[in-house]
């Protein structure tokens, strides 16, 4: 027992600061980003492998901050790459068309179908009480069915979009890729949102203790409504953005890509029981996803070995989280001498 | 307020003719009746039994895996993982075939597997009770798929079919009717005894409507969550063997989106995943209920997704339609 205090007391700040879920994974982050370094001969930390890496994978970092809320309010949403690929079509059908003449209103419009999509999902969960992951699993069925319905399951070639739509994706700012420069700004919204606003509060209030939540006075059905629509229109501006950045718009596009996103949250510390995770942790667990699926051919891993590795890699992030909680949780119980 | 389940306790069983039409599985019967009258309508050719039963055997290996899906969903888990699972058992089958020739050894490999794959879940999650079994094996069903795709690479395994008693597990009748329905039989009787004439079935619901009371009532519930991913495991390696014995060859594209199939069929049939409740007799039911609904708007020749748009309306408003029940009744109570 005395020996066990010690090693705590040894700890101190330090080692308070880096039990926080988010150091250790930023550790883990720059040790897998030194060891992909190393194994690939320098070629991963260059100018063109990061920028290839911030904007093909900005569009997965965007849909974390949405899931995130999902799970904080102890709901799940595997309809988010659906809703993805329905309000992307349906904006590059209307450029083709000729409907939409701006990129701007392309992404308006985009955002807004993500954000009807999202409403009916909050509503069936709420208003209905069906279970939020039958609930999705049905509509992702309908959403991707949609999406071949009104695109009669043909592409949107790249000469049909709008020049200014595609250049977006390609374009800079400050040496930035406008695409992550959307993730930066949403990842300071939610930081902001979750942390110093009400309803953010709230969010965490719903997930933590749905009763608590609602004898406190906290309008739990409005709550869920709002954040599946928040995750909705951040599934829709994903979907521009994938359409920007690939310039082609197809039926089966991010088809799984939930469960990347899923993925990422969990790695970045959210709990799928409700009430625990931050926009910070989130932005991290993405962004390892990231790197792990761009380096692998890097470091001359055969790309058969990609998907286990991938799975093998959640399976770890996960397990080793659920060892060091229990660590904490022994070390605090020891702490207080009980 | 209602309980998590949906269940009110009582003592007494209600039998009465109001109860039992308003239960889930005469819903289901109903909506069972409504997608054959009007397959029938569509397609006179529809209650030939030999075409009939070709249809059915093109579902089956989805049925046999939501049979064990069912008890995961009762206990509250969820297995994502079995459509990885059964195209890993799948890819030993042809590898081992390939490799020594004899499809006996193929098989017990796939079988072997199946049931290996399926108990690593389980120790996971028994081990580590606090990781949720979405999360587990979302990433199991990653690295089972991924596996397969390392032994396959480009290629895919052949020649399983020049075996005429294995290619007859897929394609041999008795009469008109298919082994692999005759099997399916089976193997829904024997699932629905254990859940619903068994200690061991009694056991699962208890766990589904609450772990910690179970278990302080002297369940053991981990024991009993190991045992049936277990069994799930390897249902999907005898579901793959049926697989491989249809089409011959395997590629690691095998079974793509089983797990989510298998749900839709679960969940359909009454079977909640908060646990607890639920009955065998429903999920088969919705079984036949989605593989004939689909083989009837394919015969008017509707497109594979148009078909899914109304698979995923038929879900929603099935599991919405306790909410509007209830609200009915509500409004009828306050009209009063």
């Amino acid at each position: 027992m005395t020996v066990k205090n010690n090693t705590l007391r040894k700890g101190g700040r330090l080692g308070e600061l880096l039990r926080s879920r988010e150091s250790s994974l930023l550790l883990v982050m720059v040790l897998l980003v030194a060891v992909i370094q190393w194994r690939s001969g320098g070629k991963f930390l260059s100018s063109t492998v990061i920028s290839q890496l911030t904007q093909n994978y900005a569009y997965t970092m965007v849909l974390s901050f949405g899931m995130l809320l999902v799970l904080l309010i102890g709901g799940i949403d595997i309809s988010i790459g659906a809703t993805l690929a329905l309000s992307g079509m349906s904006t590059s059908l209307l450029m083709r068309d000729g409907v939409i003449t701006s990129p701007i209103l392309a992404f308006g419009f985009s955002i807004l179908v993500g954000l009807v999509c999202g409403i009916v999902i909050g509503a069936i969960v709420s208003k209905g009480k069906v279970i939020p992951i039958i609930a999705t699993l049905g509509m992702q069925y309908i959403y991707r069915g949609l999406t071949y319905f009104v695109s009669n399951t043909q592409w949107v070639p790249s000469d049909k979009m709008l020049d200014g739509y595609k250049a977006f994706a390609q374009g800079n700012l400050l040496g930035i890729n406008n695409l992550f420069w959307i993730v930066i700004v949403l990842f300071v919204v939610m930081l902001v949102f979750l942390k110093w606003t009400s309803f953010g509060r709230q969010i965490y209030a719903v997930g933590s203790n749905a009763d608590a939540a609602k004898i406190s006075g906290i309008n739990i059905d409005r709550v869920k409504i709002i954040v599946y629509a928040i995750n909705g229109a951040i599934a829709g501006l994903a979907g521009a953005m994938y359409t920007s950045m690939y310039a082609t718009a197809q039926g089966n596009m991010a088809n799984g890509a939930e469960m990347d996103v899923i993925a990422a949250c969990v790695i970045g510390g959210v709990s799928l029981n409700g009430g625990q995770g931050s926009a910070f942790g989130v932005l991290l667990g993405a962004i390892t996803i990231a790197i792990i699926s761009k380096s692998l051919s890097l470091v001359g891993i055969d790309a058969f070995w990609q998907q286990a590795l991938k799975g093998g890699i959640i399976a770890l992030a996960v397990l080793i989280n659920v060892i060091v909680q229990r660590n904490s949780a022994k070390k605090a119980l020891e702490g207080r001498e009980i | 307020m209602a309980t998590k389940s949906g269940r009110t306790i009582s003592s007494v069983k209600s039998r009465s003719i109001k109860d039992l039409v308003v239960r889930w599985e005469f819903l289901l019967v109903l909506i069972f009746l409504g997608v054959n009258v009007m397959n029938i309508c569509l397609s006179p050719n529809y209650l030939n039994a030999y075409s009939l039963f070709t249809n059915i055997n093109n579902f089956l290996v989805k049925a046999y895996i939501a049979l064990p899906m069912a008890y995961i969903l009762l206990l509250g888990d969820i297995d994502l993982s079995v459509g990885g699972n059964v195209c890993l058992s799948a890819t030993m089958l042809g590898i081992v075939f390939n490799e020594t020739g004899s499809i006996w050894l193929g098989i017990a490999a796939a079988l072997a597997t199946g049931t290996l794959c399926g108990a690593l879940n389980g120790l996971i999650l028994t081990k580590f009770t606090e990781l949720a079994p979405m999360i587990v094996t979302l990433a199991t069903n990653i690295i089972y798929r991924g596996l397969s795709e390392r032994i396959l690479g480009d290629g895919a395994t052949a020649g399983m079919s020049k075996i005429d008693w294995f290619f007859n597990l897929y394609y041999g009748r008795v009469g008109v009717v298919p082994y692999m329905f005759i099997i399916f039989c089976v193997l829904a009787v024997v699932f629905g005894l254990v859940m619903h004439k068994t200690v061991f079935g009694r056991q699962m619901y208890a766990i589904g409507e609450n772990k910690k009371a179970a278990a302080y009532a002297g369940v053991k519930v981990e024991k009993i969550r190991m045992t049936v991913f277990t069994l799930t495991g390897l249902v999907c390696g005898f579901a793959s063997v049926f697989y491989c014995a249809n089409l011959g060859s395997v590629k690691s594209n095998v079974a793509e989106g089983f797990e989510l199939e298998a749900i839709s069929m679960c969940v359909l049939g009454g079977i909640s995943t908060a646990g607890g409740k639920g009955t065998m007799v429903g999920a088969v039911i919705a079984i036949f209920i989605i593989g004939l609904l689909r083989y009837g708007l394919g015969l008017i020749n509707l497109s594979g997704q148009t078909i899914r748009i109304i698979l995923g309306a038929l879900l929603i408003a099935v599991v919405l339609y306790p909410t509007i029940q209830e609200a009915i009744k509500n409004r009828k109570k306050a009209a009063k």
